[in-house]
């Protein structure tokens, strides 16, 4: 969160503390140095240097790739010793070739797609919920004192410890599992939503408050767009947690789904299609982060 | 404390300009144990169309003051008059500019600056005036840029824009000027002259700074603790001779400074 208050940005004391405080309390008022140039926009926030190959995206893909590309060799190098036998660790090509063999009797996009499907909506209603409740918490000293205890114990419940719950109040079915999901999702956004909103640079706020923004307008004139960077973060998290969340549902009640996909191979000991769920809840896992992170990129660079 | 001279500004006021009267206005920060008290019996009439400076030592409340007149701060005793009305909340008729410019960074200047226009404008009016500002602060060619991609004193220029798209009977200003660089300041001191002469507003000026109050003000008021009372009160008020701009090296003025400067506690300048 370290676009909040950032002093080049908005020009103002990073100290948060209004000046009618610092007044009174006889302090000289620490002044911004507003004629120092600012840095260049876009500039990261860590202390990187912004310069060297390590910039350009196709040199960090090459270096990302590294150690995947070791994991395999290794992997494949194992087959060949046989240091673990092949029902512990199935060589590559066994895994492979169980994929292409769910791809041909057509379960494969099945399990992919309701997987995805259930993760999506789960993180959609999750997400939209932590924002507005965050929204509401962080900004009204009333819903803060009535409801901030609650959700911070209702937090600490583990996610396993609803399952029972919601399979007896919702069958088995869609509705228990999206719901577990979207509680999964719910708690990163609404605690990061909630605490950037209370550290929103009172500076602006009060500028706002001067110029007639109040309630809503003021919300989204100046302490929503104020908080954009930390609430991507916030959805980073919150999609994580949606797939960690969806595999506990489907391990414990399903049909479908990778999570399925596990719990139904490890009963037939196919060693081979657990590496396959694995390796396909990180692909999947990474790429819908990835793409969050992209959007995320493009909202820091317009808010912040 | 009476009002002692009417301003010698040439400055007619205009319809826009409103007066501003501090009707003994007292503030005090803190829960019963701990009390302290900023301001006290302030009485004050701001005419209408004049320049006030408001000096006084680091932490007197003069910021405190000027939050009243805005309404951005609740009073504890007396109250403030603008226009013979008085100041409940945030008031239509003030406009503020803070001491850092307090741009929203995601927004364009021009964007910015759009925020100070009153309610009730309408999108095309409001985009001529916003470009009219925008030109009269001299950052036309710069209304696309963000906050962070121009100097302070820019930033502190669509400030001040942003607090004329109000078109405030009252304009405040909370030392505007003291975070910027001494050439970047005398150059802004004379923007607001300009202003002031294109749009003649009532303009209550916080300053720590002798010599701004000297240049700009029609009067300036001392707050200054005053006997064996806590918190400030106004304990001088001067008229200063000559029309705007005045000559830095003028003898009266610099009379006045050594007055004003040993009344802050300063001697021997």
């Amino acid at each position: 969160m370290t676009h909040i208050g950032n002093p080049y940005v908005t020009g103002n004391s990073v100290t948060g503390v209004s000046q009618t405080s610092l007044e009174a309390s006889g302090s000289t008022v620490a002044t911004a140095d507003a004629t120092q140039p600012p840095p260049e926009r876009g500039g990261p926030a860590h202390g990187w240097s912004q310069t060297g190959p390590l910039r350009r995206g196709w040199v960090r893909l090459l270096l990302g790739l590294i150690l995947p590309g070791l994991i395999i060799t290794v992997w494949q190098l194992n087959s060949v010793t046989g240091l673990f036998s092949a029902v512990q660790v199935p060589p590559p090509a066994a895994v492979l070739n169980a994929a292409v063999e769910l791809i041909q009797r057509g379960e494969l996009w099945t399990h992919i797609g309701i997987s995805t499907q259930r993760v999506l909506l789960g993180f959609t209603f999750g997400a939209a919920l932590g924002l507005a409740i965050g929204s509401l918490v962080g900004l009204s000293r009333i819903a803060d004192a009535l409801l901030a205890p609650t959700i911070g114990a209702l937090r600490a419940v583990p996610s396993l410890a609803w399952v029972p719950l919601l399979i007896l109040w919702m069958k088995i079915g869609e509705d228990s599992k999206i719901t577990l999901i979207l509680i999964g999702a719910f708690f990163p956004v609404f605690t990061t939503v909630y605490l950037a909103l209370r550290h929103v640079d009172r500076n602006l706020v009060e500028a706002g408050r001067a110029f007639g923004l109040k309630g809503f307008k003021l919300l989204t004139t100046v302490q929503l767009p104020a908080v954009i960077p930390s609430v991507f973060s916030g959805l980073r998290l919150g999609l994580a947690q949606a797939w960690l969340f969806l595999v506990a549902a489907e391990l414990i009640a399903s049909s479908l789904g990778l999570g399925y996909l596990l719990s139904d191979s490890q009963n037939n000991g196919r060693v081979d299609r657990i590496f396959l769920a694995i390796i396909l809840l990180a692909i999947i896992g990474k790429t819908t982060d990835a793409l969050l992170g992209i959007a995320e990129k493009w909202a820091v660079r317009r808010w912040a | 404390m009476t009002v002692l001279a009417s301003p010698q500004s040439t400055t007619a006021p205009t319809k826009q300009a409103l007066n501003v009267t501090f009707a003994g206005l007292g503030r005090s920060f803190g829960a019963a144990s701990d009390r302290r008290t900023v301001l006290r019996d302030i009485n004050f009439e701001v005419h209408a169309g004049e320049v006030l400076a408001i000096l006084g030592p680091s932490g007197c409340g003069k910021s405190t003051l000027l939050r009243a007149a805005a309404g951005l701060d609740s009073l504890n005793a007396g109250s403030v008059l603008i226009d013979g009305t008085e100041v409940h909340g945030i008031d239509e008729r003030c406009a503020v500019a803070f001491q850092e410019p307090r741009l929203l960074p995601w927004h364009t200047l021009q964007a910015n600056v759009a925020i100070g226009l009153p309610k009730a404008s309408s999108a095309s009016v409001g985009k001529a005036k916003v470009a009219e500002l925008l030109q009269l602060v001299e950052l036309a060619s710069f209304a696309k840029h963000r906050p962070r991609e121009v100097s302070g004193g820019m930033a502190q220029r669509a400030s001040l824009a942003r607090a004329l798209a109000r078109n405030p009977g009252v304009l405040l200003l909370d030392e505007p000027f003291g975070a910027l660089d001494a050439l970047t300041r005398i150059k802004m001191q004379d923007l607001l002259l300009d202003i002031h002469r294109a749009q003649p507003t009532t303009v209550l000026l916080v300053t720590h700074d002798v010599d701004e109050a000297l240049q700009l003000a029609d009067r300036i008021i001392v707050l200054g603790t005053d006997g064996n009372l806590p918190g400030a009160t106004i304990t001088e008020v001067l008229t200063v001779p000559g029309d705007r701009p005045r000559d830095r090296n003028a003898a009266d003025l610099g009379r006045m400074r050594s007055s004003l400067l040993a009344s802050l506690g300063v001697t021997g300048h």
